[in-house]
């Protein structure tokens, strides 16, 4: 189990007039090298949540166990925790600061004490990794490059930690299509060459619906749903009271079960609601 | 006259410290009429943010001409009423608002434009009314989510009256709920004032709505016609790292595979008509 | 999280003292600190009292706020209170080990002291009764007059203006900046002061980018607004004086009068 998270619940600003309670009792558990989807409402607890799995917030209560480690604890180092749980905050390009690539890079790392050989390894991988140059760009000031480019330095920042868990906080968000692609294709590959636990907050559910394991629907401060997207993606109306929705070629399924048509409902992708229309249509040929 | 914008033979080449010059925008023609609403798309890059700017004279053409109402931008004595008739909102939701409180901020433009108190008042009230932002007149621009901060900006260019809005990629940093509230106003404003829509946009399902849709692709545009047109060419689109609406695509498969439907479906609806049939 | 923070001390409530025109008040408060200097006798400043007595209740602003304006001073009314009261020669009247209390310098500590907290006091009720855009405004007129011997009036109140808007918003950016930076093993908060000092490169260097960002883009829609400076704009919100305004002068000047008859004499 790599993520044990036991009856958390966190409270802003308590015993004041601006009290909020951002997350209720939340119980979850985050098997090793899964692939997680976090979606929800903005104001549903999401930022919360993944603040508390590094250890930026405490707990008002409740305990949780990272790998092993129990991160509530009160002796806990914070340098321990970050070693385990990487997290890309949203427009993670704005928190570059050095004067090269490979310092910016070098950063956390540096910061977890590694030896000069022990860095320059890992910040060489970590910006292989996001598809730059090594080389090429490591004595370059990050503002020369473009914004895609210096977001992908800004992973790499985190990724040379070479954390067990990676969260990625809307890591598409402000990009075109083409760059969304990229950056999602990494960190695919991340996840599958690494085997890192890896938790994505996006608010594309044609995003998550075609990379995910598992998906937690977070909604007001408590877990509305999770599952497999197969089943989370199956519950339309609950996810549309919420403030969410589900992919369009979801919806098209659903649209033709509903008008009779002996078809899966369950299609996440174009290639799979294709296969299932053309094997209805074949059927039919055949009648 | 019947054309609010005309852009001929736009070239904009500009040089950035010690490096090469950069050709922006090649050669680019474009007319936009009066009540119409116009979508842009391109990848970031592809020079759409850039011709935008020619349409308020931000930027001045290289090569060729913009005119706005019959008015020249490349002429100074222009330049201020050309802003007034194309407002402008911007893609930061943050970095348009100048003022302490709502209110103030939406009565900025018509400041600059001299206009007196009592009228700005009236303005300020009728545009807050217009973007549904009224009950926060009052309240302080960091209070506010993404989507209400653009509904200030967009009142803020409604209050100086202008005939035309430029919005350059205004919902790209906002979530799901601020793009609805966005797309929303900007339809209606074009639905029901009549105002000329210019916008700039990489999400397709923004670009669906409006009455033409222009493909830029490294500062050309390459595709031009009415959204059904141009999204029914789902390969050019992909290879020029643009999506197309997921049934859309879903057409273009089938269809490769036999089926007869049309290549131009846009939505789930027409999907399910066509596949019932 | 950020909520209503309101900037400075404002306290939002209408009392007479709120509707007064913020050129009055700025100008009163000019007067009333001269007066504070003026003083040389302790009579002169039960005038004073009485005055800023009358202006807090009628300001409708609880005591309890004023009294807060204190506290980050304390430290200064403390030292002044102290150092006077020990450094001043005279007729000495007890004796605390090393140190001498005079009759003088009992005199003087109180003396200073009072007029520093009655300074606190007066300035904070500026404060709390004008609302920072009130305040922009009634600087910026006060200034205009002053724009034909070069004072950028008008562009001083609009940079004041935008640097109030902005900020809770880089407030907030610079919550962002340091969350990534933590996530990333940054420590803010050991090690000596030079460690500290060092640690604040990773959040001030992307904190001075992003608000260059802002300024240029910010200039940008200005721009596209037709702004192009103080000349023939016209705002909103006008100020204008009131009978009310008129009477405040009016006990204010007279406040001072009664303060420079009493030196004299």
């Amino acid at each position: 189990m790599s993520i044990i998270i036991e009856n958390l619940t966190h409270i802003y600003n308590p015993k004041s007039p601006f009290e909020t309670t951002a997350l209720k009792d939340i119980s979850l558990c985050i098997e090793k090298g899964e692939f997680i989807g976090l979606i929800g409402h903005t104001g549903s607890g999401k930022s919360t949540l993944i603040q508390h799995l590094n250890g930026l917030l405490k707990p008002s209560t409740g305990k949780i166990i990272i790998n092993g480690l129990d991160i509530t604890q009160k002796d806990v180092k914070l340098k321990a925790i970050r070693q385990k749980v990487g997290l890309v905050f949203q427009y993670p390009e704005h928190q570059l600061f050095e004067e090269t690539i490979y310092k910016d890079v070098a950063f956390g790392p540096t910061n977890l004490g590694l030896s000069e050989k022990e860095i320059e390894t890992r910040v060489r991988a970590a910006i292989e990794w996001v598809g730059l140059p090594f080389d090429e760009v490591k004595e370059r000031s990050p503002f020369e490059l473009s914004g895609g480019q210096r977001r992908r330095v800004a992973i790499a920042g985190v990724v040379a930690m070479k954390p067990e868990v990676l969260i990625l906080d809307e890591p598409t968000a402000g990009l075109d299509p083409k760059g969304r692609d990229e950056i999602l294709e990494q960190v695919k590959s991340l996840h599958r060459q690494y085997k890192m636990t890896v938790i994505l907050v996006s608010h594309s559910m044609e995003d998550i619906a075609k990379l995910v394991d598992r998906i937690i629907v977070m909604h007001k401060g408590t877990v509305a749903l999770t599952g497999v997207p197969r089943e989370v993606f199956k519950h339309v109306e609950l996810l549309e009271e919420i403030g969410l929705g589900v992919p369009q070629i979801t919806y098209l399924m659903k649209k033709l079960k509903a008008a009779g048509k002996p078809i899966k409902e369950d299609a996440l992708t174009i290639v799979e609601a294709k296969q299932e229309i053309l094997n209805w249509m074949g059927r039919m040929k055949k009648c | 006259m019947e054309n609010m914008i005309e852009i001929s033979n736009l070239i904009y080449e500009y040089t950035s410290e010690g490096r090469e010059s950069v050709l922006a925008v090649k050669n680019v023609s474009l007319r936009v009429r009066k009540g119409e609403f116009v979508a842009i798309i391109g990848h970031n890059g592809s020079g759409k943010s850039t011709l935008a700017k020619h349409i308020n004279a931000l930027l001045l053409p290289t090569g060729g001409k913009v005119y706005v109402m019959g008015l020249d931008t490349s002429n100074e004595s222009h330049t201020w009423k050309i802003r007034q008739i194309a407002g402008m909102v911007f893609q930061n939701p943050d970095n348009q608002i100048v003022a302490t409180i709502v209110e103030e901020d939406v009565a900025f433009g018509p400041e600059n434009l001299g206009i007196q108190p009592k009228e700005i008042r009236s303005r300020v009230e009728d545009a807050l009314g217009s973007v549904d932002m009224l009950e926060y007149r009052k309240k302080g621009p960091h209070l506010l989510s993404g989507g209400q901060k653009q509904r200030v900006a967009i009142a803020g260019v409604i209050a100086m009256k202008p005939q035309c809005i430029i919005l350059d990629e205004p919902t790209a940093m906002l979530d799901p709920s601020g793009r609805k509230e966005v797309m929303e106003t900007v339809k209606r404003l074009n639905k029901e004032e009549s105002i000329t829509i210019v916008h700039i946009t990489h999400f397709m399902d923004e670009a669906v709505e409006a009455d033409r849709v222009i493909v830029m692709e490294e500062g050309q545009i390459v595709l031009e016609g009415k959204p059904r047109e141009v999204f029914a060419q789902v390969e050019t689109l992909k290879k020029l790292g643009l999506d197309v609406p997921q049934v859309t695509e879903l057409a273009d498969q089938l269809i490769k595979e036999g089926i007869n439907i049309p290549k131009d479906i846009l939505t789930v609806d027409e999907m399910v008509r066509y596949l019932c049939q | 999280m950020l909520r209503d923070i309101t900037i400075g001390q404002y306290y939002p409530v209408n009392s007479p003292i709120h509707r007064l025109d913020p050129r009055v008040k700025i100008l009163a408060t000019f007067i009333y600190i001269t007066a504070l200097f003026i003083v040389k006798h302790f009579i002169a400043y039960s005038y004073i009292l009485a005055f800023l007595g009358i202006a807090i209740v009628l300001s409708k602003v609880p005591v309890s706020y004023m009294i807060r304006g204190l506290k980050p001073l304390f430290l200064i009314i403390f030292l002044t209170f102290g150092i006077n009261i020990f450094m001043t020669k005279g007729e000495i009247i007890y004796q605390l080990g090393p140190l001498d209390i005079t009759k003088e310098g009992l005199f003087q500590a109180v003396f200073m002291a009072t007029r520093l907290i009655l300074l606190i006091i007066g300035t904070s009720l500026l404060t709390l009764t004008t609302s920072p855009i009130q305040l922009t405004d009634g600087i910026e007129k006060l200034l205009n007059p002053f724009r034909k011997i070069g004072v950028p009036a008008h562009e001083l109140a609009m940079m004041m203006t935008i640097a109030l808007r902005f900020i809770p918003t880089l407030l907030e950016e610079t919550d962002k900046i340091m969350k990534a930076q933590m996530a990333r093993g940054a420590d803010f908060e050991s090690g000596n002061i030079l460690n500290r000092a060092k640690s604040l490169v990773p959040l001030l260097v992307p904190l001075f980018i992003s608000a260059f960002r802002r300024a240029d883009e910010l200039a940008m829609a200005m721009e596209a607004r037709c702004y192009r400076g103080g000349e023939n704009r016209t705002r909103m919100k006008e100020l204008s004086l009131h009978g009310r305004d008129f009477i405040a002068s009016i006990m204010t000047l007279t406040v001072l009068a009664a303060v420079i008859v009493d030196r004299i004499l």
